[in-house]
């Protein structure tokens, strides 16, 4: 328990006043808002709430327009690029290279090797190592699978993940949410962007809900630790 | 308009005008080339007023890198396209000038030269300009605006060495043997008159795109306090 | 783009004809303009693979060095042009009957410095295109008027050492200044145009 205050004690993620336009479109409006250590956070809302551009703010790949992000005491995403990993809407992955040559190619680039973490990493999301096949020859649920493996391979704290389950089977599904459980009681941090929020349910510590670009409600589904978060809602 | 603006244009306007006067009517008619050599007081001006405005742009796209400042951009975008124009005033008189003075449309002499690839580079720059989606135009144009100066000493070096081979006619007026003092006289205040304009019209277009990233930025701010569409 | 560049070639051999003598003095040009397009083709694909499904956005999520990406991009390209150039000169040769009067080793700096001066630069431009309409316009658009001090130095160059009219060494230097000037411009910003969104 001891491990846990004492983590719990700097939020991972602390956004202040976040806007984010797209030309005259305002995807964020306005977001401050800090999110504890080794938690779950399932993020959602309609088409264009600004679930997507959240994350790509929150992982450096988008500048906001005003307002800042702070992350595992950062300030900027880049500084703790090894310790982030993250996965978008398209698949991250080289479709002429096949699973584990993707896996080794992108652990090249956290500067890990061995064929032994990526073989772990396939495994985990219930694909074979073993696998020549090219991704570009993947079903659209294998690719999406591999492309969690990809962002998980370096076993970074926080995780950034947008619509994982888009096309993947019930089941497999079902063990990917599990997966993400038990990483969440390793200690990582989880953000889950997803449509399909039932599948979390079991293993959400918090539901975030997103409209036009504001976070509107934080739902504990679980209790949160010693020292909560500043977020507006709380407990449901 | 701010009094000032308005003086300076008036001051601007009065000023060409003199210095056309001088150079039309005033300053001594050329030995060998005759009346045709008074575009010279038009021809070199604007190369002049061309090359400030390439520097203008090159610091204000190595502002926007470093502060990313719509300012900067907006600047960039001002002195490209002024830069342009008088380039294109060269491009054009120098044939005009060349033709009745010795028979040819075209010399490949270093300075015509350079400023043909000057005016190629800069116009891939406005191009550049139009077909960036949005949000990204401006660094774009930045770190082109970057390369195409950086290029410009080393395109006039290589014009120097690599077209000497080409017989050609100085167009640099009197650099040889010296400028008549009446010459120089109306020369200068050209030379004036044209920075003058220069100024005007790239502080106009500056504000022109001040103007509107204004616009953009009050949309924005409406849609971040309004709401939904 | 082997078949492409013999292509160009034949075109070319089409297009002028030339005696033994005069494609002496003509052949500089032509081989860099054959070059340039065939580089450029191949410059448009640079990027494309890692388009196809956004890996980019992993390389910029990741610690890896954004420099160490173009880098590795441009030997891919410089690699790839080299062996390009390596196929088509020997038919240029044979159509044009050409010999050299000067010492091939020369053609070899020449020809090594310009590929690379175009490129660094086209790999550099290919990364700004992306982000534009019209893309595979806008890459010969912007890389053209940049590289005519390269082109020029590189044409009279290889035309001097084949007619064995005077040394190279101008255009040698004015290569090497060129590669060094714009390969540090391109480190220095590459950074800023692969995190514009």
């Amino acid at each position: 328990m001891t491990g846990q205050s004492d983590s719990s004690r700097h939020p991972v993620i602390v956004l202040q006043d976040l806007v984010k336009f797209f030309g005259r479109f305002a995807a964020l409006r306005g977001i401050t808002e800090s999110f504890s250590p080794a938690r779950l956070y399932v993020v959602v809302g309609d088409n264009g709430a600004g679930k997507s551009t959240l994350l790509r703010v929150i992982a450096g790949l988008t500048q906001p327009s005003q307002g800042s992000v702070t992350l595992l005491g950062a300030r900027t995403a880049h500084e703790v690029a090894h310790r982030i990993g993250y996965m978008g809407h398209a698949p991250l992955l080289y479709d002429e290279l096949s699973g584990m040559e993707n896996l080794r190619y992108f652990a090249g680039l956290y500067g890990r090797e061995g064929d032994a973490i990526c073989g772990n990493s396939m495994q985990s999301v219930g694909l074979d190592p073993e696998l020549e096949r090219r991704v570009g020859q993947y079903s659209q649920g294998m690719r999406q699978r591999l492309s969690l493996a990809r962002a998980v391979l370096h076993n970074p704290e926080l995780m950034l993940l947008d619509e994982p389950f888009s096309n993947v089977d019930v089941h497999s599904a079902r063990d990917m949410a599990a997966v993400l459980g038990r990483v969440r009681d390793k200690g990582k941090t989880v953000f889950v962007v997803t449509h399909q929020s039932s599948l979390m349910e079991q293993v959400a510590d918090e539901f975030v809900h997103m409209s036009e670009g504001k976070i509107v409600s934080r739902e504990s589904v679980r209790q949160a630790p010693a020292s909560a978060t500043s977020g507006v809602g709380g407990e449901r | 308009m701010k009094p000032l603006s308005l003086a300076f244009i008036v001051f601007t306007l009065a000023l060409l005008g003199f210095s056309t006067y001088q150079a039309l009517f005033v300053a001594p008619t050329e030995q060998t080339m005759g009346e045709v050599q008074r575009i010279f007081y038009y021809h070199v001006p604007s190369a002049w007023v061309a090359g400030v405005c390439f520097f203008v742009n090159f610091l204000a796209s190595i502002a926007y890198i470093l502060k990313r400042s719509s300012n900067a951009d907006a600047l960039g975008a001002a002195s490209a396209e002024v830069g342009v124009v008088f380039c294109t005033i060269v491009l054009i008189t120098g044939p005009i000038w060349a033709r009745p003075v010795w028979g040819i449309w075209w010399t490949w002499d270093a300075r015509l030269t350079t400023t043909l690839v000057l005016w190629l580079i800069y116009v891939s720059y406005l191009i550049l300009r139009r077909f960036a989606a949005g949000s990204q135009t401006q660094l774009l144009s930045a770190v082109l605006g970057i390369f195409g100066f950086v290029d410009v000493p080393i395109v006039y070096m290589s014009i120097r060495w690599f077209r000497t081979q080409h017989p050609s006619p100085v167009m640099g007026g009197g650099e040889n043997s010296g400028l008549d003092p009446a010459m120089l006289h109306a020369f200068l205040w050209n030379l004036l008159a044209f920075t003058c304009v220069g100024i005007v019209l790239v502080v106009a277009r500056y504000r022109l795109q001040q103007m509107e990233n204004e616009v953009e930025a009050e949309h924005a701010r409406l849609a971040l306090a309004g709401g939904s569409r | 783009m082997l078949f492409f560049s013999l292509l160009v070639v034949v075109i070319f051999s089409f297009a002028f004809e030339p005696t033994a003598e005069q494609s002496r003095v003509i052949a500089g040009g032509l081989m860099w303009v054959a070059f340039l397009f065939a580089a450029v083709v191949a410059l448009n694909q640079t990027w494309a693979r890692e388009l196809r499904n956004q890996v980019l956005d992993a390389y910029r999520v990741s610690p890896a060095p954004p420099n160490s990406l173009f880098l590795a991009k441009v030997l891919g390209n410089f690699l790839f042009v080299v062996v390009l150039e390596v196929l088509m000169a020997p038919l240029f040769m044979v159509f044009y009957q050409l010999r050299s009067v000067g010492p091939v080793w020369q053609l070899v700096v020449i020809a090594l410095l310009g590929t690379w001066a175009l490129v660094v630069n086209g790999t550099f431009f290919a990364a700004l295109s992306i982000r534009t309409r019209s893309r595979e316009v806008m890459l010969p658009l912007i890389l053209f008027p940049i590289s005519i001090p390269a082109l020029l130095a590189m044409v009279h160059g290889t035309t001097w050492v084949l007619t064995g009219e005077s040394s190279p060494d101008t255009s040698i230097k004015l290569l090497l200044v060129y590669d060094v000037i714009f390969t540090a411009v391109c480190l220095l910003l590459f950074e800023s145009v692969l995190n514009a969104e």
